[in-house]
C-alpha cells in the first residue's frame, strides 16, 4: 500500500495559515452572500439576532473570557445603548450613527461606574453586584418615563439609512450593519489578546496578587475590561432596538444576560470562534425547535448540563497547539543579540 | 558586565517593624544588600521571612523603619511602583499565569516597560510593532539565556516543576529588575533538584543580577550565599558570612530548639 501511494506526488496541503486564510476569506463571502440566498423575513430576522448576539458574547467574553470578571448584567448595557439610541433619534433628530455613538459612550460611562466596585469586591460578590445592576438599569427604565415612557415602552423605531439607502430587514442592510459591527469587533478582540493590555487581562484573570507583582495596574485594567465590554454592549444595544423596532423594560431582563453568559461558556471562554457556535447554538435552537413547544427550553438545558459535564472548556475552548508566532522582525531582533541578556538589561534601564 | 557601584547598597532596610494585632511579625530588622551580591535571608518556619518580601514589595506598609532601593525610599510606593524602581520577585508556591504560554508569561513581565496604548495595539501602529517585536526577542533572550528556549511555547502548567521555577525567574528579570527576591526557590525539590537551582542562582549572578534569597533550609544556601541574616520569631539573630553564621550559637538554637528541649527529651 505504502509503495502504491509513494509513486503519486501528492500535491503539498498549504501551511496551515494558508489554509486559515482560505477559509476566512470563504467565510466571508459567505456571510456577505447570505441575504442573497432569499430568505424570508422571519430568518433574516433570527440571522441578525445572531449576530446581535455574537457580538454581545464577544463583548462579554472580554470580561469573562480575557479577564475573568463574571458578569450577570450585560442586559443593562444593551438597555442603555437601545434606549440612548432610541430616545436621542426619535425625540431630538439625531443622525442614527451619532446617537449609536453617543449610546457607546453613556455604556462606558456605566462601565466604570460598574468597574468601581470590582477594586473591593471580588467573585461571586462582584457577579451579585453586576445582578444588580442589570436590574437597576431595568428600573430606571419603567420610572423614568417623561424619558423611557416607562412601562409602555418605545413603538416604532425607525430604521436608519446610509446615504439615502435605508437599512431595513427585508432589503439586507441592517444584517450588513450587524456584520460590520461584528468584523469591527472580532478584529478588535482579536488583536486586543496579542496585546499588553490583552496580556494583562489574562494575568488578571489566573493570579490577581501575581499581575500585582509584575507591575501591572489592576484597578485600570479590571475597569477598562469593564468598559470595553459596556461600549460594545451598547453598540449592539442599538441595532438590536432597530431589529425589534418595539423596546420596554421586557426586553432587557435578567434572561438575556444569562443568555450572553451561556453562550459565552458553551461556546468555549476566550476563544473568538467559540461565540459564533454559541449563539448559533443557543439562539437559534428555540427557533427551530419551536414544534417541541415548551419542552424546547428543557432540550436547552439538557445541552448546558451534557456539555458542562462533559466538555466544561466550551465546544470550541481548546488551547492553541500551533507555535507562538514570533514576527521575522523580532525573531532578527532575537538573533543579532543572542545571549546578551546583561547588556539588554543594561540599556532598558536607560 | 555591570560595575558593581562599592560603597552603594542596592538595597538598604532599616528598623523594620510589622505587627498584627499583638503579634510582631517582623521586629525592628536592619539588613542591605550590595551590587551583585548573593544575599539570603534564612530561618525558621514563621520567622518573618516571607513577611519581608511582602514589605520590600509594597503589599505589607510597615509599621516603622525605611527601606531604600538606591536613593528612592520605598515606603508609601504601591507595589507596581516597586517593580519600577527595579525590584522583581518570585513566589515560594510558583503562581505562573498558567493559561498563558511560557513566552507570554515572559511578555506579562516586560508590561511596565511597554509604552504602546490600546490604541496603538488595535490599528497596529508602527509603534506597536516595534515595541512588541523588540519585546519579544528581549523575552525570547531571556529565555534562551536560562536555557528554556525550546519550551517557549508550551503553556506553563504543562512544565515541570524546576522549569516553573526558572519561568518565573525569567518573568521577574522581563520587568527589567537588577534585584529579584527568590522566595524560597528549593521549595519541593529534591537534593539534586535544589542543587541545581543553586548553580542556577550563581549563574544569575554572574550575568549580573542582585539576589535576595529565603530559604529554610540552612545547608541549601551555605555556599552559594555572599551572606547570610538569620531570622527568628521576627528579628535578627545573626548576619555575617556563611561560616560564621553556621556555627553562631544562637542560630544553632533557632534551629535545633535550643537546650531546653534537649533536656526535657
Amino acid at each position: 500500500m505504502k509503495k502504491l501511494f509513494s509513486k503519486f506526488d501528492f500535491p503539498k496541503l498549504p501551511k496551515n495559515d494558508k489554509l486559515k486564510i482560505v477559509f476566512l476569506i470563504l467565510a466571508l463571502t459567505f456571510l456577505i452572500a447570505l441575504p442573497f440566498f432569499g430568505f424570508s423575513n422571519y430568518w433574516m430576522n433570527n440571522l441578525v439576532k445572531v449576530g446581535v448576539y455574537i457580538v454581545l458574547a464577544l463583548a462579554l467574553n472580554i470580561l469573562v473570557g480575557y479577564t475573568g470578571l463574571v458578569s450577570l448584567g450585560q442586559a443593562g448595557f444593551v438597555a442603555i445603548g437601545a434606549y440612548t439610541m432610541t430616545v436621542l433619534v426619535k425625540d431630538y433628530q439625531v443622525n442614527f450613527f451619532v446617537s449609536v455613538l453617543i449610546g457607546g459612550l453613556i455604556a462606558a460611562i456605566f462601565g466604570v461606574l460598574l468597574g468601581l466596585p470590582s477594586l473591593r469586591v471580588r467573585g461571586t460578590y462582584l457577579t451579585l453586584i453586576t445582578l444588580g445592576f442589570g436590574e437597576i438599569i431595568r428600573t430606571i427604565i419603567i420610572v423614568w418615563e417623561p424619558v423611557t415612557s416607562g412601562p409602555m415602552g418605545i413603538r416604532n423605531i425607525p430604521t436608519p439609512s446610509l446615504f439615502g439607502l435605508e437599512l431595513s430587514l427585508s432589503n439586507g442592510g441592517l444584517y450588513y450593519l450587524v456584520l460590520a459591527l461584528l468584523i469591527l469587533v472580532v478584529l478588535f478582540s482579536h488583536f486586543l489578546f496579542r496585546s499588553k493590555t490583552g496580556r494583562a487581562f489574562r494575568a488578571i484573570k489566573v493570579d490577581e496578587p501575581a499581575s500585582i507583582m509584575m507591575g501591572i495596574n489592576t484597578t485600570y485594567y479590571k475597569t477598562l475590561a469593564f468598559v470595553l465590554a459596556a461600549v460594545i454592549s451598547g453598540l449592539a444595544g442599538s441595532i438590536y432596538a432597530i431589529q425589534l423596532g418595539y423596546i420596554d423594560q421586557n426586553t432587557f431582563t435578567f434572561d438575556m444576560s444569562t443568555l450572553i453568559l451561556s453562550i459565552v461558556i458553551l461556546g468555549g471562554m476566550g476563544t473568538i470562534r467559540g461565540m459564533f457556535i454559541g449563539a448559533i447554538i443557543l439562539v437559534l435552537l428555540p427557533e427551530v425547535s419551536r414544534a417541541l413547544m415548551a419542552y424546547r427550553f428543557v432540550l436547552y438545558g439538557v445541552i448546558l448540563v451534557i456539555m458542562m459535564r462533559f466538555r466544561p472548556q466550551g465546544i470550541l475552548g481548546w488551547k492553541p497547539k500551533k507555535p507562538y508566532h514570533v514576527t521575522k522582525n523580532a525573531r532578527m531582533l532575537f538573533e543579532q543579540g543572542h545571549g546578551e541578556l546583561v547588556k539588554l538589561n543594561i540599556s532598558n534601564q536607560e | 558586565m555591570k560595575k558593581p557601584i562599592m560603597n552603594k547598597n542596592i538595597l538598604e532596610v532599616k528598623n523594620l517593624s510589622l505587627s498584627f494585632g499583638g503579634i510582631k511579625a517582623v521586629d525592628d530588622v536592619s539588613f542591605n544588600v550590595g551590587h551583585n551580591e548573593v544575599v539570603s535571608l534564612i530561618g525558621p518556619n514563621g520567622a518573618g521571612k516571607t513577611t519581608i518580601f511582602n514589605l520590600l514589595t509594597g503589599f505589607y506598609k510597615p509599621d516603622h523603619g525605611e527601606i531604600f532601593k538606591g536613593d528612592k525610599k520605598l515606603n508609601d510606593k504601591s507595589p507596581q511602583e516597586i517593580v519600577k524602581t527595579g525590584i522583581s520577585r518570585t513566589f515560594q508556591n510558583i503562581r505562573l499565569f498558567s493559561d498563558m504560554r511560557v513566552i507570554e508569561n515572559v511578555l506579562v513581565g516586560t508590561h511596565i516597560r511597554t509604552k504602546y496604548s490600546l490604541f496603538d495595539s488595535t490599528f497596529r501602529t508602527r509603534k506597536y510593532r516595534k515595541e512588541e517585536d523588540s519585546n519579544t526577542a528581549y523575552a525570547m533572550t531571556i529565555l534562551s539565556t536560562l536555557g528554556l528556549f525550546d519550551k517557549k511555547d508550551q503553556f506553563a502548567s504543562n512544565l515541570p516543576y524546576g522549569d516553573q521555577r526558572k519561568v518565573e525567574i525569567a518573568r521577574a528579570i522581563a520587568t527589567g529588575a537588577e534585584l529579584l527576591l527568590l522566595d524560597e526557590p528549593a521549595a519541593g525539590m529534591n537534593t539534586n533538584e535544589s542543587i541545581e537551582l543553586m548553580d542556577f542562582v550563581k549563574y544569575l549572578k554572574s550575568l549580573g543580577f542582585t539576589i535576595l534569597l529565603i530559604e529554610h533550609d540552612m545547608s541549601v544556601v551555605m555556599n552559594i550565599s555572599d551572606r547570610v541574616y538569620v531570622l527568628d520569631n521576627g528579628s535578627l539573630i545573626s548576619e555575617g558570612i556563611p561560616s560564621v553564621v553556621a556555627n553562631d550559637a544562637n542560630v544553632i538554637e533557632a534551629y535545633l530548639g535550643g537546650t531546653l528541649n534537649v533536656n526535657n527529651q
